[in-house]
């Protein structure tokens, strides 16, 4: 009878286990063909930030002149497809400055990631707590940190990031910055919104019953509800992050030259559209896939995993 | 419907007022001495002197703050360091063209984008829904000047020679010239008035003004010179109004209502244009408003690349020569413009759906 009700007891661990909130997540994940194909493009340009020194034929920001027989803004030239032999392989061509367009896209992978990630995260923590504190506290605090918030809001968020990082001064770090301050009310607004949804709740008050601080109910019993909605607005963020910091960098107020940042080289070279396309061509095509792995994830965590902001947006 | 119009009105003044304080806050946090950020690093101590003075930089920040206030309520935006003109005359001069090129981009979105929208959510899950999908998806993924070059290659390039050959820059071709209208009507109009400030305004619509004064040769080849940039402005207003629209749609199409109607022997489109599609205005509305801000953002790129001389190009110009003054007066025009249209989209819910009561 013993041993019995010991292997009930196993079976039903094992049972619990495999049905785990995440598990059964990332199971409904699967089942999402946009997050599927979004986290496999998202793979590839993860593959390629880290090992962009190996897949590189050449170094982003060397000179080609005298080194090969190459001209600047040189067409691409790929032996598959009949290029002669006697020419050096540049698959995407080579830049206004002689250099291998090829390999500075690949690096341009590493600075877009960068990107993305630093400012949403930095976004995130910052408005988690201004989010977690406003609803929270209530009151007045609430009121004043909510009614500034709203101001960030009115402004479109990419003419107010041009603002600030016209004040701040040009450079990538000022633009990550200027990003993320823009995108810090919408997270905090996530935040506070889960705040108030649970803080009345009964676990709460139990929490509070048994003499918990304000600090371990925060974090330890109502942020947690929050963790959903900030993931899956925080993917679709990177995506909008990445773009408007190569819209910023196109414009000259990001990354500077000679940076293989995405935007930075479309603006440079945008007055060659007619002469050099493929040097405006592909740094837009990475662009673009870069934003839409994150926007296709995004979508497909959305769906599997926070319904209910389905019709939100 | 007046009351809540006058209190929507009343709570905007707050939000104007916090624009107004974050710019100024902006204006005044430009590191080092603002004479020198503004006149260069050549400026000397007497001049420096002079300028702080005119621009009432030596005053408590308060007062500072007052007169800032004081003269943007009255549209004196102060004068450009660049141009050395009044901002306001450079705005009436801009924001025409930037407004004609927001709302032609706009309409391609909506008259693309929605029904193309209805179709994805009839047809669910056909090639057709996931075509949209596909092409929303990547329309909501590219970078606008991107999208805007490659279009000028394509339509200036690539189709020259033939009729599908589209101007890249440009707001008119070199040697046609828009006649204002109080000009061609002769009205007596004295030149530097108020009045004719307002007139110049409106004859600055250039398409606007063609019609008026019926000269269609301007009004064809200033459509032609906005189709590109209007393309490639309204690809992501397009993408997030046909998802809007498709996910709102598919909603409502599951309702009672709508089965009932189609029960009773009404025709299906006439179900899906006034039962269904009415209903689910509501956040298409919403989300349109809301893309206006995109808009504006977007503009600054695009008239970049296609020479347009808007708001938004010279907001670019200003920005590269630190002309603050224009800077801040185009923020504070565009976020309280923004600020209006998103009034005007919560009033426009009482005519979209009846059964909202605004108190």
């Amino acid at each position: 009878m013993a041993v019995n009700s010991s292997t009930i007891n196993s079976n039903t661990i094992k049972d619990y286990r495999s049905n785990s909130l995440w598990r059964l997540t990332l199971r409904r994940i699967m089942r999402q063909r946009s997050a599927i194909i979004g986290m496999v493009i998202l793979a590839f340009l993860l593959f390629v930030a880290i090992f962009a020194d190996l897949l590189a034929p050449y170094d982003p920001y060397q000179v080609l002149i005298g080194v090969e027989d190459v001209d600047k803004r040189q067409a691409p030239c790929i032996y598959l497809l009949g290029c002669p032999k006697d020419q050096p392989q540049h698959i995407m061509g080579t830049d206004g400055n002689v250099r291998d367009q090829f390999s500075r896209i690949i690096f341009g992978t590493r600075i877009s990631l960068f990107v993305g990630f630093s400012t949403v995260g930095v976004a995130i923590i910052i408005g988690t707590l201004l989010g977690a504190i406003a609803g929270y506290a209530g009151g007045w605090l609430d009121n004043l940190i909510m009614r500034f918030l709203d101001v960030l809001l009115a402004f479109p968020s990419l003419l107010l990031a041009i603002t600030i990082v016209s004040v701040l001064g040009k450079g990538l770090q000022n633009a990550l910055l200027a990003i993320a301050i823009v995108s810090i009310p919408s997270y905090a607004r996530v935040v506070r919104a889960s705040v108030l949804s649970v803080k009345e709740t009964a676990y709460v008050s139990a929490s509070k019953a048994l003499g918990g601080n304000h600090a371990h109910i925060l974090f330890g019993r109502i942020l947690p509800n929050a963790i959903a909605p900030l993931i899956v607005r925080g993917t679709l963020g990177i995506g909008t992050a990445i773009l408007d910091a190569a819209a910023l960098s196109f414009i000259g107020l990001g990354a500077q030259p000679p940076m293989a940042e995405w935007g930075t080289m479309l603006g440079t070279e945008r007055n060659q559209l007619f002469t050099a396309p493929h040097l405006v061509f592909y740094p837009g095509i990475a662009i673009m896939l870069t934003v839409l792995s994150f926007n296709l994830l995004g979508d497909g965590l959305r769906d599997a995993i926070d319904p209910r902001l389905r019709s939100a947006e | 419907m007046i009351q809540y119009t006058i209190r929507r009105l009343l709570l905007a003044i707050p939000v104007i007022l916090g624009i107004l304080i974050v710019t100024f806050a902006l204006s005044r946090m430009i590191p080092g001495e603002p004479c020198k950020a503004m006149l260069g690093e050549k400026a000397t101590a007497q001049v420096c002197e002079l300028f702080t003075k005119q621009y009432g930089l030596d005053k408590p920040i308060p007062v500072q703050f007052g007169i800032f206030m004081g003269k943007m309520l009255q549209g004196d935006f102060g004068e450009s360091i660049r141009f050395s003109r009044p901002v306001t005359l450079i705005l009436v001069e801009r924001l025409p063209t930037t407004i004609e090129l927001g709302s032609f981009a706009l309409l391609i979105a909506c008259v693309i984008g929605i029904p193309a929208g209805i179709l994805s959510a009839l047809k669910r899950n056909s090639p057709l829904d996931v075509a949209v999908m596909v092409i929303s998806n990547i329309g909501v993924s590219m970078p606008v000047y991107w999208l805007g070059l490659m279009l000028a290659y394509t339509f200036a390039l690539v189709f020259k020679d033939t009729f599908l050959w589209l101007p890249p820059t440009g707001r008119l071709t070199a040697g046609i010239t828009s006649i204002p209208f109080y000009a061609a009507w002769h009205l007596p109009v004295v030149s530097g008035t108020l009045g004719q400030g307002i007139l110049q305004f409106f004859s600055n619509f250039i398409i606007f003004n063609s019609i008026i004064t019926g000269d269609w040769k301007v009004l064809i080849d200033s459509i032609r010179h906005l189709i590109l940039p209007a393309m490639a402005l309204g690809t992501i207003p397009m993408a997030i109004i046909a998802r809007m629209t498709r996910s709102s749609m598919l909603e409502v199409l599951k309702q009672d209502y709508v089965r009932t109607a189609r029960a009773k022997g009404l025709q299906k489109n006439m179900v899906i244009l006034k039962h269904a599609l009415r209903n689910a205005m509501l956040p298409i509305v919403t989300i349109i408003g809301l893309e206006v801000g995109v808009l504006f953002a977007g503009a600054l790129l695009t008239e970049t690349i296609f020479g347009l001389s808007g708001v938004g190009r010279i907001l670019y110009e200003a920005i590269t020569a630190r002309d603050y003054p224009i800077i801040q007066a185009f923020t504070v025009v565009i976020a309280t413009g923004y600020v209006f249209i998103n009034l005007l989209v919560d009033l426009s819910y009482v005519f979209i759906d009846p059964r909202i009561r605004l108190e």
